[in-house]
């Protein structure tokens, strides 16, 4: 442990190992080195694929917001998943909106519906707050199975018309629905480095570490929870309704537990509290899905093993791992 | 030195009943603004229990509280550290995952009003390094202000602790036995800054150390099973046989 020797007057020179100067270069240049890749990506694979893909690091990058930086682990994150996707294809479909509008009414109903489900969840803590969190989803699952008339029941929303983003471009075309997919999440990404590093976020991860120190300090911690559930919901929705566009459905899996599950895979997979986990994590499970389709049940016992291994044997998941081997926060 | 009738905090009949057990009984508190007012007792005679009422973080059976001539027996935790008495903790109380420097700023920050902004940059807050610093300065814990806390000695943490406190300002303080953990090479340090902490402002504390008591305490409270058994100066309380009978009762000597 290296500690540089300090005194009030060199306080202009300081650098906190959570320095926001520091952590900025390290992130931007990770981070460009992500947009590169996910320029490259479309000549390399098939864009729907990498389209899945990014829609479920996008729910990674939201659920692995709130678990890491505000240690609030929710069981039921499939129902901002859901919602939004209802809500966006609805809005495309019948309601003739443009894409980027569905979209983004589907993610605004996400974070309404967060913030009621957080303020319930929010009375209880740890485990009891998890269960809390995954009764509202089913919750809404059966709604959404009662209600056939808006959700189409057992078929979903199908045939949801990509339509042209702001009226201009065709996003028919994979390629250029890819591009625009591939620039919402990176501003994702940006948007959950904003809050984690904010004054607001300061305060998160303070409550994350020790709540009774921050009441005692004179914070109404339950407020900052309930706004940082509502950001994660908002996200969440954010990548329901883009998957709602990209594969022109939206189903009762969306909002099915199972998808609850799975963001928690992906984000534990890839690394808990690491800017690349969730976009890992999601190639690792997407990819899987696809591969094992053909062996059924099988896929959910090898995403069990691979969950079990990745769990017990590396804690911080492969960008976890990657990060111990590099010596470099990713 | 502190006007014996200008009393910043008073309970009345405070009462905090476990299944029937009672933790705290009927206590009459009433401590003096500008004291160093300790809290004795053998384990288990209620006293953090009597500071989790005091802070709401637990609410009591019965009785009232009045704070700086507010009554705050109905107030939320946050609402009452808002208002100036701020707690520390018995098992020391600090942010781990965020340096020592940051772990300060977390309470230099609340004067800002509410951190709800969470589209600015953390760049806002760079302006309370400064006094962050001098903060830790004073607790000497200058070299360590980038450490994460969790990573510091449990002496550093009790400083740590202490250092945020401070940092609020609180017109009163309410110590779990700082003492607690801390090396002798820190003792006179600690002991120094509770009295440099005292200057300006009250500090109820709760303290095993007797020696530490009679050096700093102006008025001592013995609790015994949740009642108030004696409250006077060291002399007084000290002869006073029926907290001899208590203390000895217990197995605990001073
Ligand atoms: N949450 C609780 N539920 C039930 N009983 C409790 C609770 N908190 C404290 N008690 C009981 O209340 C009594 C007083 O405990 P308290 O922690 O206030 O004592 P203390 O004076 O601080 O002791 P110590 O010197 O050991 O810190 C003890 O008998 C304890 O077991
Ligand atoms: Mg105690």
């Amino acid at each position: 442990m290296t500690v540089p020797v300090l005194s009030g007057s060199v306080v202009a020179d300081l650098v906190l190992p959570d320095d926001e100067t520091v952590v900025r270069r390290r992130y931007r240049a990770t981070f460009l080195v992500l947009a590169l890749v996910l320029a490259i990506a479309p000549f390399v694979a098939y864009p729907v694929f990498l389209m899945q893909v990014l829609c479920f690091a996008l729910f990674g990058l939201s659920f692995n917001m709130l678990l890491g930086y505000g240690g609030l682990l929710s069981f039921g994150h499939a129902a901002f998943f859901g919602l939004a996707s209802y809500v966006g294809a609805y809005a495309a479909k019948y309601g003739g909106l443009a894409p980027e509008l569905a979209i983004v009414l589907g993610a605004l109903s996400s974070a309404i519906l967060g913030s009621i489900f957080g303020a319930i969840a929010i009375r209880r803590q740890g485990i009891y707050f998890a269960m809390i969190t995954l009764a509202l989803a089913q919750l809404l699952y059966f709604v959404s199975v009662q209600t056939p008339e808006l959700t189409g029941g057992e078929n979903g929303i199908q045939g949801v018309p990509r339509g042209k983003l702001f009226g201009l471009l065709d996003l028919a075309d994979d390629r250029m629905l890819y591009a625009v997919v591939a620039g919402i999440f990176l501003a994702g990404l940006l948007f959950v480095y904003r809050i984690v590093r904010s004054p607001f976020g300061q305060i998160c991860k303070a409550i994350r570490d020790n709540e009774p120190r921050a009441i005692s300090l004179g914070y109404r911690t339950r407020h900052y929870k309930v706004l940082l559930f509502t950001l994660s919901a908002a996200l969440a929705g954010l990548a329901g309704a883009t998957k709602a566009i990209v594969f022109q459905l939206a189903s009762l899996t969306d909002v099915h537990w199972s998808t609850s599950g799975e963001v928690v895979l992906i984000t534990l997979v890839g690394g808990l509290g690491t800017m690349l986990g969730p976009i890992v994590g999601a190639l690792v499970i997407v990819s899987m899905q696809n591969y094992l389709a053909n062996f059924g049940a099988w896929t959910t016992v090898v995403q069990g093993a691979i969950f079990i291994v990745c769990v017990s044997l590396l804690r911080g998941g492969i960008v976890g791992l990657v990060q111990k081997w590099t010596g470099r926060a990713l | 030195m502190t006007d014996p009738d200008d009393l910043i905090l008073v309970t009345r009949g405070l009462t905090k009943e476990f299944g029937g057990l009672a933790a705290v009984s009927d206590v009459d508190l009433r401590i003096r603004r500008g004291s160093i007012h300790a809290m004795i007792g053998p384990n288990g005679a209620g006293k953090t229990t009597c500071f989790n009422l005091l802070t709401k973080f637990l609410p009591p059976s019965r009785g009232s509280i009045v704070f700086d001539g507010k009554d705050i027996t109905h107030d939320r935790p946050d609402e009452i550290a808002r208002r100036g008495l701020v707690r520390s903790f018995q098992i020391s109380a600090v942010f781990p995952e965020l340096s020592a420097l940051t772990n300060v700023r977390i309470a230099l920050q609340r004067k800002r009003g509410g951190s709800f902004d969470f589209w600015r940059s953390e760049e806002q807050l760079r302006p309370l390094n400064e006094a962050a610093l001098q903060l830790l300065e004073a607790v000497g814990l200058a070299h360590v202000a980038t450490v994460a806390a969790g990573e510091l000695a449990y002496g550093q943490k009790r400083a740590l602790e202490l250092a945020t406190t401070l940092a609020l300002d609180p017109k009163m303080l309410l110590l779990d036995e700082p003492m607690a953990g801390i090396g002798r090479e820190d003792f006179r340090r600690i002991e120094a800054l509770i009295r440099t902490a005292a200057a300006n402002r009250t500090v109820l504390m709760v303290e095993h150390n007797l020696s530490i008591v009679a050096s700093l305490s102006d008025r001592i409270t013995v609790l015994a099973r949740g009642r108030v058994l004696a409250d006077g100066d060291y002399g007084t309380v000290a002869k006073d046989p029926a907290v001899i009978e208590a203390y000895i009762g217990s197995g605990r000597h001073g």
